[in-house]
């Protein structure tokens, strides 16, 4: 198929096929990064701003080495740096940008929609890295780049998805491009972040019992807990978060002797995956981040090539 | 100039009329139509005639942001919204809480106000909802009401005490029902449309929660309380239950809480954004229902300007609220009397006698000597809702585009003509 978009936003607008070709796209790019020389001139005179409004480490020098390796030009923006401290609206902002002759917009933004609301205004392509709790496609494409590649497929694979769902773009994000693909999701986790709104989505189960969530799963995505939950009063603690909800050798042994133990990053040792686990024959981890790298290199490239100019 | 107006239907819920008839207005007042002098004659056939609409919940944003809108411009809103008169809520900045606001705002209204102000006192000053206002000197300074809209008191013993002391002002309070906990940081109504897009929810349960303490203290003070935009379908229930045992709570809908829902969000327009937010259907349907059965005795815009640049903004960072002066007959009508779910005269009853209830008016009728505050609208009128020509400052609706039914031909207030549609 041809890719169409000038914007990835969500996995919630694409159609499986069009999930499909930015995976095929990015197992050709996993090829490139690993020849001699990485880098090709896919994007070579083509411009990237990579604009996080909300701090970031790892999506950010995903995104950046995976421009570079496409030979684009770079230029990274921080919202501190950024005149929206001076009272800039974030629209003015990327107006701005925008009139620079810049080709994409890679950004990241506390707001749901803020992506939404400026690709909808301007001509450039405009990425999704993250906007609230609402969308993070190309984690969600990397984690699913993963599964296909270790699992052969996607398609009537049950995955577990487990941690504080309510304020995770990645468990949205994965949710929509694993059902769009067939697999049965399962939202697990203590009942106050993980609301019960989310069966009414066909392909969905809902879960609060760690047991229930991971006995017959082929793959367990696990999410990060922050402490500020806690202090919001979500769960009592980390210490009784591990216990009931924790991953460790002992609930390893609930699961399929092949379940694939998946974390987005940064990981809490020990919180929510014991540091065995993380280490084990099990997860999937580190592959997953250079995973992430062939995804975003296919996505930009895909994106790029549907800006017009 | 002295009227005479012929042949319209004349709904006057007050004393029970609903006829075809003439009405005639002399020297401000109602007069007998057979009587009048060098009257201007207008045949109103097909149209309807009733008492001025009352808006108990208005943002006229003067002083404070008169760049959204002006004493000038929001009434003139109102009256091409077929509103004779308006209530100014009293968050302005600086606030309406004291009487030299108050003088301000009469004397504002007065030189520059195209219908009545009615103005509201806050409860506690700077409605920062910590000490009382001083709520003699605002009755004094002609008060109608006292609100701290916007912002809701949580100390259920510093609300106790201004129920009871309002009481011996014989002051009405009109009070924003939500719970802070509850609704803490939430940007849309907490269900299946905020877990979907990943927003902080507002749970129902906020508004459901202050609505039973403020049922329960206008028992046991005996004196009404009147819980502005109710949105939840559970709220409803409850002052359904507290008015069958005689309890004085009253609550009013908004136009948005009766035509729209939640799901809205999904484009992340922030004129979909307003506090109580959009709902589920199932509310908007009880909204609906607790309109036409009574429950819910006013139809109220919240009428809440801001400037284009203040909405182009990411959701989150959106102001709560959205203009209604100009278009609550036409969605309301639709929803109520289009539908078939009310019958007129008793949808006439919550833009008029039910506002003036709230507000404990007496004789709010076109009975001959009253004030000649009249508004006419045309039932039949099918139209699609045009910003542009509203006479409101600012334009953040979500009703752009909206075909609706029920359009108002004439506002006269004090038996001036203030609107007369395409004039």
């Amino acid at each position: 198929m041809e890719w169409t978009r000038k914007d990835l936003l969500s996995l919630y607008d694409l159609e499986a096929e069009e999930i499909e070709c930015i995976l095929d796209t990015a197992a050709e790019f996993k090829k490139v990064s690993e020849r001699q020389v990485k880098k090709v001139p896919a994007l070579r005179g083509k411009t990237v701003v990579n604009f996080f409004v909300e701090p970031s480490t790892r999506t950010r020098v995903s995104f950046e080495l995976a421009e570079q390796r496409l030979s684009a030009d770079v230029v990274n923006m921080q919202a501190q740096a950024s005149s929206l401290l001076k009272g800039e609206t974030l629209l003015d902002t990327v107006k701005n940008i925008e009139a620079l002759q810049v080709d994409l917009v890679v950004m990241r933004h506390s707001a749901t929609g803020a992506q939404a609301f400026i690709a909808s205004k301007l001509k450039c392509g405009v990425i999704n890295a993250g906007d609230g709790a609402h969308s993070h496609p190309t984690q969600a494409l990397l984690d699913i780049f993963t599964i296909r590649e270790k699992k052969g497929g996607v398609k009537g694979l049950n995955v577990t998805i487990l941690g504080d769902i309510l304020h995770s773009r990645v468990a949205r994000s994965n949710m929509w491009g694993l059902l769009k693909l067939g697999a049965n999701v399962t939202l697990a986790g203590p009942s106050t972040l993980v609301p019960r709104e989310f069966e009414s989505i066909p392909g969905v189960r809902v879960c609060h019992n760690l047991k229930d969530a991971v006995a017959n799963a082929d793959v367990v995505n696990l999410l990060r807990i922050q402490h500020e939950r806690q202090t919001a009063g979500f769960f009592p603690g980390t210490g009784e978060y591990a216990r009931f909800f924790g991953i460790n050798s002992d609930s390893l042994k609930m699961m399929k002797p092949d379940v694939m133990i998946m974390h987005p990053g940064p990981i809490n040792r020990d919180v929510e995956l014991a540091g065995e686990v993380a280490d084990g024959s099990n997860s999937v981890i580190l592959e997953q981040v250079t995973n992430g790298l062939a995804v975003r290199m296919a996505v930009l490239f895909l994106v790029a090539g549907c800006v017009k100019k | 100039m002295n009227l005479i107006l012929k042949n319209a239907r004349i709904i006057d819920p007050d004393r029970n009329i609903d006829t075809i008839g003439d009405i005639g207005v002399e020297n401000a007042v109602i007069a007998d139509p057979g009587k009048v002098s060098n009257a201007k004659v207008i045949d109103l056939s097909g149209k309807v005639l009733t008492p001025g609409f009352i808006d108990v919940h208005v943002h006229l944003r003067q002083p404070g942001n008169t760049t959204a809108e002006t004493i000038a411009s929001g009434t003139a809103a109102a009256a091409a919204g077929g509103f004779t008169s308006v209530v100014a809520m009293p968050n302005t900045s600086p606030a309406a809480d004291t009487a030299g606001a108050i003088e301000f705002l009469r004397q504002t209204a007065a030189r520059t106000g195209v219908v009545r102000v009615l103005p509201c006192g806050c409860m506690t000053k700077n409605y920062a909802g910590q000490e009382m206002a001083g709520i003699g000197s605002l009755k004094s300074a002609g008060v109608v009401a006292l609100s701290d809209d916007g912002k809701c008191i949580q100390d259920h013993a510093l609300m106790r005490h201004v129920v009871e002391y309002a009481k011996s002002f014989e002051l009405p309070i009109l009070d924003h029902c939500e719970d802070n906990f509850l609704a803490a940081g939430g940007v849309m109504n907490e269900g299946k449309w905020s877990v979907l897009l990943g927003m902080n929810g507002m749970t129902g349960a906020a508004e459901e929660l202050m609505i039973a303490r403020n049922i329960i203290l206008a028992r046991q003070f005996q004196w009404p309380i009147h819980m502005q935009h109710v949105s939840v379908k559970e709220s409803v229930e409850l002052i359904r239950k507290a008015r069958a045992e005689g309890i004085m709570v009253t609550g009013e809908a908004t136009p948005h809480h009766l035509s729209l829902t939640d799901d809205c969000i999904k484009t992340y327009d922030t004129n979909y954004k307003m506090n109580p937010p959009l709902r589920s259907e199932e509310d908007r349907q009880a909204l609906l229902q607790a309109v036409a059965d009574g429950t819910i005795t006013a139809i109220a815009t919240d009428h809440a300007p801001h400037t284009v640049t203040a909405k182009l903004v990411e959701f989150d960072h959106a102001p709560f609220g959205i203009i209604g002066l100009e278009t609550a007959l036409g969605v309301t009508f639709t929803e109520l009397v289009a539908s078939g779910m009310m019958k007129l005269s008793e949808y006439v009853k919550r833009l008029t006698t039910g506002p003036a209830d709230i507000l404990r008016m007496k004789n709010y009728n076109l009975a001959e000597g009253n004030a000649a505050d009249i508004t006419i609208f045309d039932p039949e009128a099918e139209y699609v809702i045009d910003p542009a020509t509203f006479k409101s400052k600012s334009r953040n609706t979500p009703f752009g585009g909206k075909k609706v039914r029920g359009r108002n031909v004439m506002t006269i207030v004090g038996g001036n003509v203030v609107y007369e549609y395409g004039k």
